[in-house]
């Protein structure tokens, strides 16, 4: 029974720290929906984009890690600079569906170039973490918990409380929400809407290099990333579009609750459920809270 | 986004009827060589018709759906189950039970369409597109216990007489293609499309003007998901020749999204446009890789050069013409009538 016990506290541990990388690409998602209500599609596509373009110019070119790091980081910059200039600005005003499409093509722009530009073969991502259970934990609580999971964790954690606290206590947070809330009203009091979408593009853009280097660590650089990247999407609508807390504790609970689903019902239907389960899951959610467990309420008028 | 054609005139009769000469006669009987049949021809009709049901529920109703493949697929083993299990079944009954047995799939998944809209749709959708595939792939019944993972499909055979080679293919097609096309035009215009369209420009407003959201949301689906699942069960049987579930995965179904969009939304002949050019856009840059670049350019570099164009033409599109191809057509045949009006 104990070992019971424990064998399903290793799945739920072990899927919430997998789930800490679904709450890393849903944060990126978040920051874009806060400030321009635009759903960004292309998160999952930024995602693959920005970690071969970090392990290409380590491979490739030889340079340094930290060096390869501030160079994908600038890169993401340069994107979300193109992409404020060219797509979303002269898309300004038009309905959310058509920045939904249109960002599902810049999604297609930027997986196409990463594939031009680094070749398509799976690179092997290492960060000098292994993905084995760390010892320490194994010997003295008797879990197994694989070091890049955790690792991935506590990144995703510190990642969360940084940009939580940017929004809330700093000058630049103040004008994010309040373009937010009103890019109209903001920028006639004078806040730089240019430089605020600029901002908050290339932080999503940083969220996805650091979602893409843990995810790539674990699964190798791929392009299976863009597909699992697109299972942020469920953790949104449970957590809901436009808060942090939610992209994370939504990450968490499709992480934890597609494990346990994967490891006690999965072999009665031939395994592999996780792949629509948190659809399904998703699913449920609208059906009893649309607006997800901590989103604003949506009210439409005629 | 408006409709662009409400009323049919003399000619579009005209046109109609060129069409047929050329689709059923003139092609016949001048095209010989199987490679335009079998490479171009037959799954541009076939992906024409799936983008025709995405049309519907994307274009004209309004529905931002993403799972045109999963139907896809559900009509294709659908098709073959019935044809391997049924014995005696004739083919064009199978290929409308596998379009019912995909519009019942299309229902159940259009449900949260009732409560949600915009991306939260789309995600629920995404779930039938895994669901589907997942399943196929998961119980052997559906794959008749094909341990190869890759199934042959049936002969196509109608009255007796089977239909094997390309022309005969292509024409099976056209025969199906034709009405189903003609019939989704006459929805279009007549007072279901105008319900559609009416759900699409502001369902509250449809709502209280007596519009049943219900019937018509779930008739979209019900209907865009039969178009799928008869395309997917001919896309299987005559292009793929072979049933596998990984030829529908997500992809396809980005595939028929980026069709309707760059064809142009609201739109039955920007379906067959949007199909051509994404079919016919892969062969164009392959033939300029080995013809002006004589190979020195990677295949998977020119598939993602690819992917890179239809990106930015979905951005430029939804920027400057956000009702596609279609609509470019018709302001240069306006331009062009003008041009001879003048002289």
């Amino acid at each position: 029974m104990a070992d019971q016990l424990l064998f399903f506290i290793e799945v739920v541990v072990g899927g919430l720290l997998a789930g800490t990388m679904y709450s890393l690409v849903a944060l990126g998602f978040v920051l874009i929906f806060k400030a321009s209500a635009t759903f960004n599609f292309s998160q999952g596509a930024m995602v693959f984009f920005a970690v071969l373009a970090f392990v290409g110019f380590m491979q490739d070119f030889n340079v340094p890690f930290v060096l390869a790091f501030f160079l994908a980081v600038g890169l993401m910059v340069i994107v979300g600079l193109c992409t404020e200039r060219l797509v979303l600005r002269p898309l300004m005003n038009q309905s959310e569906d058509t920045l939904l499409m249109a960002t599902i093509g810049l999604g297609y722009v930027l997986e196409g170039l990463a594939q031009a530009m680094w070749g398509v073969e799976v690179r092997r991502l290492d960060l000098g973490i292994k993905d084995f259970p760390i010892p320490w934990i194994a010997d003295n609580l008797k879990l197994f918990i694989s070091a890049i999971d955790l690792t991935a964790g506590i990144v995703a954690f510190g990642m969360i409380i940084g940009l939580s606290l940017l929004f809330k206590y700093t000058k630049m947070g103040l004008g994010l929400r309040a373009v937010a809330d009103d890019a109209g009203a903001a920028s006639s009091i004078g806040i730089p809407l240019k430089h605020i979408m600029l901002l908050v593009w290339s932080a999503a853009g940083v969220v996805a290099l650091v979602a893409g280097m843990m995810w790539g660590a674990r699964a190798g650089v791929q392009f299976a990333l863009v597909d699992l990247a697109l299972k942020a999407l469920p953790v949104l609508i449970i957590g809901g579009f436009s808060s942090i807390p939610g992209a994370i504790i939504g990450g968490l609970l499709i992480g934890a609750v597609e494990k346990v689903l994967e490891v006690y019902i999965g072999p009665f239907f031939g395994g592999a459920i996780e792949g629509w389960a948190p659809y399904v899951l998703a699913i449920f959610f609208l059906l009893y809270r649309p607006e997800g467990l901590f989103g604003e309420k949506i009210i439409r008028r005629v | 986004m408006k409709p662009i054609f409400m009323t049919y005139t003399r000619g579009d009769l005209i046109n109609l009827a060129i069409l047929l000469i050329v689709g059923v006669i003139v092609i016949p009987m001048t095209v010989s060589s199987g490679y335009w049949y079998t490479s171009i021809l037959i799954p541009w009709l076939c992906l024409a018709l799936a983008t025709i049901g995405q049309q519907i529920i994307m274009g004209y109703t309004g529905q931002l759906a993403l799972g045109a493949a999963g139907f896809m697929a559900a009509g294709a083993f659908a098709c073959f189950n019935l044809i391997l299990r049924v014995p005696g079944i004739p083919f064009v009954g199978a290929l409308l039970i596998s379009g019912l047995i995909a519009a019942a799939f299309g229902i159940l998944f259009g449900l949260p369409s009732l409560r949600v809209r915009g991306i939260y749709l789309m995600v629920a959708t995404l779930a039938s597109q895994f669901f589907i595939i997942w399943m196929i792939d998961k119980f052997g019944w559906f794959k008749n216990y094909d341990s190869s993972g890759i199934i042959t499909a049936q002969d196509i055979v109608i009255l007796g007489k089977p239909f094997t080679s390309p022309i005969e293919m292509y024409l099976v097609i056209v025969a199906v293609v034709t009405p189903m096309t003609l019939i989704a035009m006459n929805m279009a215009r007549g007072s279901t499309g105008r319900n559609w369209m009416s759900v699409r420009d502001m369902d509250i407003a449809a709502e209280s003007m007596g519009v049943s959201l219900l019937k018509t949301k779930l008739q979209a689906f019900a209907i865009s998901s039969f178009y799928c699942g008869v395309a997917g069960a001919l896309f299987a049987f005559t292009y793929l020749k072979s049933l596998e579930p990984v030829a529908f995965d997500i992809k396809l179904s980005f595939k028929v999204l980026f069709m309707v969009i760059l064809g142009g939304l609201g739109t039955i002949n920007g379906a067959f446009i949007g199909a051509a050019f994404i079919l016919l856009f892969p062969v164009l840059l392959n033939y300029i890789g080995n013809n002006v670049f004589h190979g020195a350019i990677d295949a998977t570099i020119i598939s993602a050069i690819e992917q890179v164009v239809f990106g930015v033409l979905m951005i430029i599109f939804m920027i400057y013409e956000p009702l596609g191809m279609a609509k470019l057509w018709e302001t240069i045949k306006i331009k062009i009538a003008r041009l001879f009006s003048k002289t």
